[in-house]
């Protein structure tokens, strides 16, 4: 393996002048989309979850955890399947877009916002609704403390839908289709280059892939640690 | 609160037909652990809705569309203090935050109470990282800063060392001596009600039993299981044989005891008595001197002679029942002795009559109280 090792230098410094850094953005903005669309969706959607009690909110959350675990290979051919220009949402044209790969990154993470929404509310003492309330909290001002109240776990829930998307390969390359200067990601590229043979620029992206996960979480595991003492 | 009834598992769990507190009152509702004590007060904070009946507010119904501006006028003050993570400041600024006062406004009160409470010094203290103590001042502080007209406290003590307890408690009183604010406590410590409580209202089974002054419910429980809760500890069944002026003579089995009542004869009637009104004697074969202090020397065999038999006597005591020791139980700096006369009697007496007594399980004692202790509660026959 020294050999790819020692080529990944200079292929990266290559790259850089072109396609890694314009790469490395798509991929930090179509995950960093989807993250942040999933939060929007799946907070008030977990939040709700975790509050209210109803007939079949059994059956809701195990569709939840079961969603936690979709393979995003299988999300992407649902997706694909979906915009395909012969398809029910064909008309869209979003097929091979960036946006398709938000939308099949949404559905991967989505859940997962959800589901550790749902633990990290209901491990709160029950009766914290009862003294917020009981302080003259509106629901509203109510749902805001116990997100504040449920900061870590909610921190974690972030970093763990960004680390899903960010890392995933089946659904951005089915829906997206690794197209050069449109659709390609890191991940998609670095299935492209060992498709090649290209190992060193393989590893090289592979790196880098790495180090960006590592910067982001270690920025949120910082704002988590901070939480911690307070 | 008017005829709410409480359901949970399709059981009724807590049945009120009317309980009301006045401003600048304060309301003790005292009950045994698991009777619906936190329920009836999170029922009156509408955080529980009941099946059926109304939550009122200077008489007006507290609807679904009244609930929140009536929770911004109350106070609610729980068990454990549940403090938000968040600064000591933070968290006593919580509810004037909540009704968007000014942010001066805020400043200046939270500081206030902070002092008020002795927490001053905590106020950028993480609320998770103070003592139970300091804690529970917190969550006093929380709800006090509100300026509240009901203030709801549910067991704000359970959580505390006794003597934190202690100090908290002045420190309560104090406060709701001199603040107009209606005042619901909740509580299983008897103590804590009475200290506390302008009136008192026993819950048990989820219904208010009694309710009144507090030295009338201790005096004059109206059945069996408040005077067992009260710490009537003593209750003999028996029969009254004779009355008249206001004075009736009780049989309970062998015995006669006198007591203060009207009540007619033949009526059957529970006799119930409160340790502290029962004076222990030595067998009067050994000549020992009284257990309680202050009464002369004890009769030359009052067993013998039956209840108010001897007018010569020093003491005013009517009833005097013979019987042996049968448990002494230690509590704090009193022990109860349990005598049994037929029936059990249990006293309270302290450590050092006990010892100058040389009482021991097995001693032959008197047992002896007076017709106004007793309390007559009739039964159905």
């Amino acid at each position: 393996m020294d050999g790819p090792i020692r080529e990944a230098t200079p292929v990266l410094q290559s790259l850089l002048g072109g396609d890694l850094l314009e790469v490395t953005l798509r991929s930090l903005v179509v995950s960093g989309t989807a993250t942040v669309i999933s939060l929007v969706i799946g907070l008030p959607l977990g939040t709700w979850l975790a509050l209210t009690g109803f007939r079949s909110r059994g059956l809701a959350l195990s569709l939840v955890n079961t969603g936690m675990a979709l393979p995003p290979v299988v999300v992407g051919l649902f997706v694909a399947f979906m915009l395909w220009r012969t398809g029910p949402l064909g008309g869209l044209e979003l097929i091979y877009t960036p946006t398709a790969m938000v939308i099949a990154q949404v559905i991967i993470a989505a859940p997962i916002v959800i589901g550790l929404t749902v633990a990290a509310l209901g491990q709160l003492d029950p009766r914290l609704r009862l003294q917020l309330l009981g302080l003259g909290a509106s629901r509203a001002q109510m749902i805001w403390w116990l997100w504040k109240e449920a900061r870590l776990p909610l921190l974690a829930a972030l970093m763990a839908a960004f680390g899903s998307v960010i890392s995933e390969v089946g659904a951005a390359m089915m829906v997206g289709g690794n197209i050069r200067h449109q659709t390609r990601v890191l991940t998609t590229s670095i299935v492209l280059e060992v498709g090649k043979g290209e190992f060193g620029a393989a590893i090289g992206l592979g790196i880098v892939l790495l180090a960006l996960a590592f910067l982001i979480n270690a920025v949120l595991t910082r704002a988590q640690q901070r939480g911690l003492h307070r | 609160m008017r005829d709410v009834v409480v359901v949970r598992a399709a059981r009724p769990i807590l049945t009120i037909e009317s309980l009301a507190v006045a401003e600048g009152e304060t309301l003790a509702v005292v009950g045994p652990n698991g009777v619906g004590k936190s329920t009836l007060l999170l029922t009156m904070a509408t955080l529980v809705q009941p099946r059926s009946g109304h939550v009122l507010f200077r008489g007006a119904p507290v609807g679904p569309r009244e609930e929140l501006a009536y929770r911004r006028r109350i106070g609610l003050v729980l068990a454990d203090p549940l403090l938000f993570a968040a600064s000591v400041f933070d968290n006593v600024a919580s509810g004037l935050r909540f009704r968007s006062v000014p942010d001066d406004e805020v400043r200046v009160r939270v500081a206030d109470w902070l002092d008020r409470m002795g927490i001053g010094h905590l106020r950028d203290r993480p609320a998770r990282q103070i003592s139970s103590g300091e804690a529970q001042r917190v969550g006093l502080a929380r709800a006090f800063v509100l300026e509240p007209d009901l203030l709801l406290l549910d067991e704000p003590f359970a959580s505390v060392d006794a003597a934190t307890r202690a100090r908290l408690l002045d420190d309560l009183d104090d406060l709701l001596r001199t603040m107009p604010v209606a005042c619901v406590l909740v509580t299983h410590d008897l103590d804590e009600a009475v200290r506390i409580g302008d009136r008192l209202a026993v819950l048990l089974d989820g219904r208010i039993r009694q309710e009144g002054a507090p030295e009338t419910v201790l005096a004059a429980p109206v059945d069996d299981e408040v005077a067992a809760f009260v710490g009537t500890e003593t209750r003999m069944a028996g029969q009254v044989v004779a009355g008249g002026d206001g004075l009736v003579t009780v049989a309970v089995g062998s015995h006669r005891i006198d007591a203060v009542s009207t009540l007619e004869p033949g009526c059957r009637v529970l006799c119930c008595l409160r340790p502290e009104d029962v004076t222990i004697w030595a067998d009067p074969v050994t000549g020992s001197a009284p257990a309680q202090h202050g009464l002369a020397g004890a009769p030359a065999s009052l067993a013998d002679k039956g209840p108010g038999a001897d007018p010569g006597h020093a003491s005013s005591a009517r009833n005097h029942l013979p019987g042996r020791i049968t448990r002494l139980t230690p509590d704090g700096p009193l022990i109860r002795v349990t005598v049994d006369c037929g029936v059990p009697v249990i006293a309270s007496i302290t450590r050092e009559s006990a010892a100058d007594l040389q009482l021991a399980v097995g001693r032959a004692v008197i047992a002896t109280f007076k017709a106004t202790a007793v309390h007559l509660i009739p039964r159905a026959t």
